[in-house]
């Protein structure tokens, strides 16, 4: 393979870092929602969560850009779905025999990875176009992403539902923690509450841009005056 | 008898497939804009549910035994492929049918709410019977739950929101105190068991 230029090198760190934040699957996209509100109620289970889609979106978008010219156009679907669910099939082994506690936590959700929506949209949209690096880099930066949104919620969740964090207790015994944070709603809640906040946010940069560019044009009216 | 009951109101009401397993988000927060729309997905869900439930028993039974590690990839191009048949099916035999629900179909195959209905109802060991009673609590629990949606969403619309919170913001958190109310379901087992 010749040495990838400078420009490819940009293109890829790009690729990398809009699925961080830019392009966050679960903050911006809203992709994937079963596991990120299924399994956050705690900040480890979240994690567990996170590393296990991780792997499996890595190596689905490996494998699938480096056959992306042999697999024909018809089947692509289906061809994705089944390459994705071995490497599922592999991680639910994987975590049974590394950490068993955690495996049976999460239980059925670590097979439903499979149909997890982000995975194969990334695949459809981005690994089955593009060469192996590109692939790899938006998979990497996508399921950091998703790791961090995962984070996000399961330690919100935990904090208030359980008063601590990876299992050490933040608060002393007064602390009355609020039960329906690690219940179904609590999930729903904190999602709804999270990406209230980054509207909110999103609101005010806009705002805020406005009101400097108002105020240039403002200048530039003085001047020609 | 009453066995077959509890299984259905069970995953109707208590475990609620949406509200409580956060199972088929996606078609939940994406199609339940229009009341109408949201009930012909959840009778599409019932129906590929049920398809489901037969084929999940079957393979469990003959097949995986002999190969445990098939379980994934053997439920899901099963399920996917006997919907794409019974479509087909449905398109010859009734094309009322196919009209109402034909569009959603290929939407919902690979849904995780079908795919988990496989796994649970196989890792919780039900036969053929108790597998359909469970899928038709299941489908009619998403059912539901689109309904509700849906129909408070129909009611948003008229009302003077904030323009932060539109859109999947305000429909989690509608989400999330529908979740609530039906954490009160909960104690309707230990109260007549």
């Amino acid at each position: 393979m010749n040495q990838p230029t400078s420009i490819e090198k940009s293109r890829t760190a790009e690729e990398f870092l809009k699925g961080i934040w830019k392009e966050n699957p679960v903050f911006v996209a809203v992709l994937g929602m079963c596991p990120t509100l299924a399994v956050t109620n705690t900040a480890i289970n979240s994690l567990a969560m996170g590393l296990a889609t991780t792997f499996v979106l890595a190596f689905s978008s490996l494998l699938v850009s480096s056959l992306r010219k042999v697999i024909p156009k018809q089947v692509r679907i289906t061809t994705f779905i089944i390459i994705i669910a071995t490497f599922v099939t592999v991680v639910d082994f994987m975590l049974a025999a590394i950490v068993p506690q955690v495996h049976k936590e999460l239980g059925a959700f670590i097979a439903l990875i499979v149909v997890n929506c982000l995975i194969l949209g990334r695949q459809e949209a981005f690994a089955s176009k593009n060469n192996i690096r590109l692939a790899i880099a938006d998979a990497l930066g996508m399921s950091l992403g998703f790791t961090f949104a995962l984070l996000c919620i399961g330690i919100v969740r935990e904090i208030l539902g359980s008063g601590s964090l990876f299992n050490i207790p933040l608060f002393g015994s007064g602390f009355e923690p609020w039960v329906i944070m690690i219940m179904p709603p609590g999930g729903f809640l904190t999602l709804g509450f999270l990406l209230l906040f980054f509207n909110w946010m999103q609101k005010r940069r806009k705002e805020k841009a406005e009101e400097e560019r108002g105020e240039t044009r403002y200048e530039e009216a003085r001047e020609f005056l | 008898m009453q066995e077959l009951l509890w299984i259905f109101i069970s995953a109707l009401l208590i475990n609620n497939f949406t509200l409580a397993y956060f199972l088929g988000l996606c078609p939940f927060l994406g199609v339940s804009g229009r009341l109408e729309t949201a009930f012909r997905l959840g009778l599409a869900n019932i129906f590929v549910m049920l398809i489901t439930a037969v084929c999940a028993w079957g393979l469990n039974t003959f097949i995986l035994p002999y190969a445990p590690y098939l379980r994934l990839i053997s439920f899901i191009i099963v399920i996917a492929s006997t919907v794409q048949f019974v479509e087909m099916a449905v398109k010859k035999l009734s094309p009322d049918l196919f009209r109402a629900l034909g569009i959603f179909l290929p939407l919902i195959t690979t849904n995780c709410a079908i795919l988990g209905l496989a796994l649970f109802s196989t890792s919780k060991g039900y036969g053929l019977v108790e597998g359909l009673f469970y899928a038709l609590g299941a489908g009619g629990g998403v059912t539901l739950a689109l309904v509700l949606l849906a129909g408070i969403r129909e009611e948003t619309k008229v009302l003077d929101i904030p323009k932060v919170i539109e859109g999947t913001a305000l429909n989690l958190i509608i989400a999330g105190i529908l979740s609530m109310a039906f954490m009160g379901f909960a104690g309707l087992f230990s109260a007549a068991g």
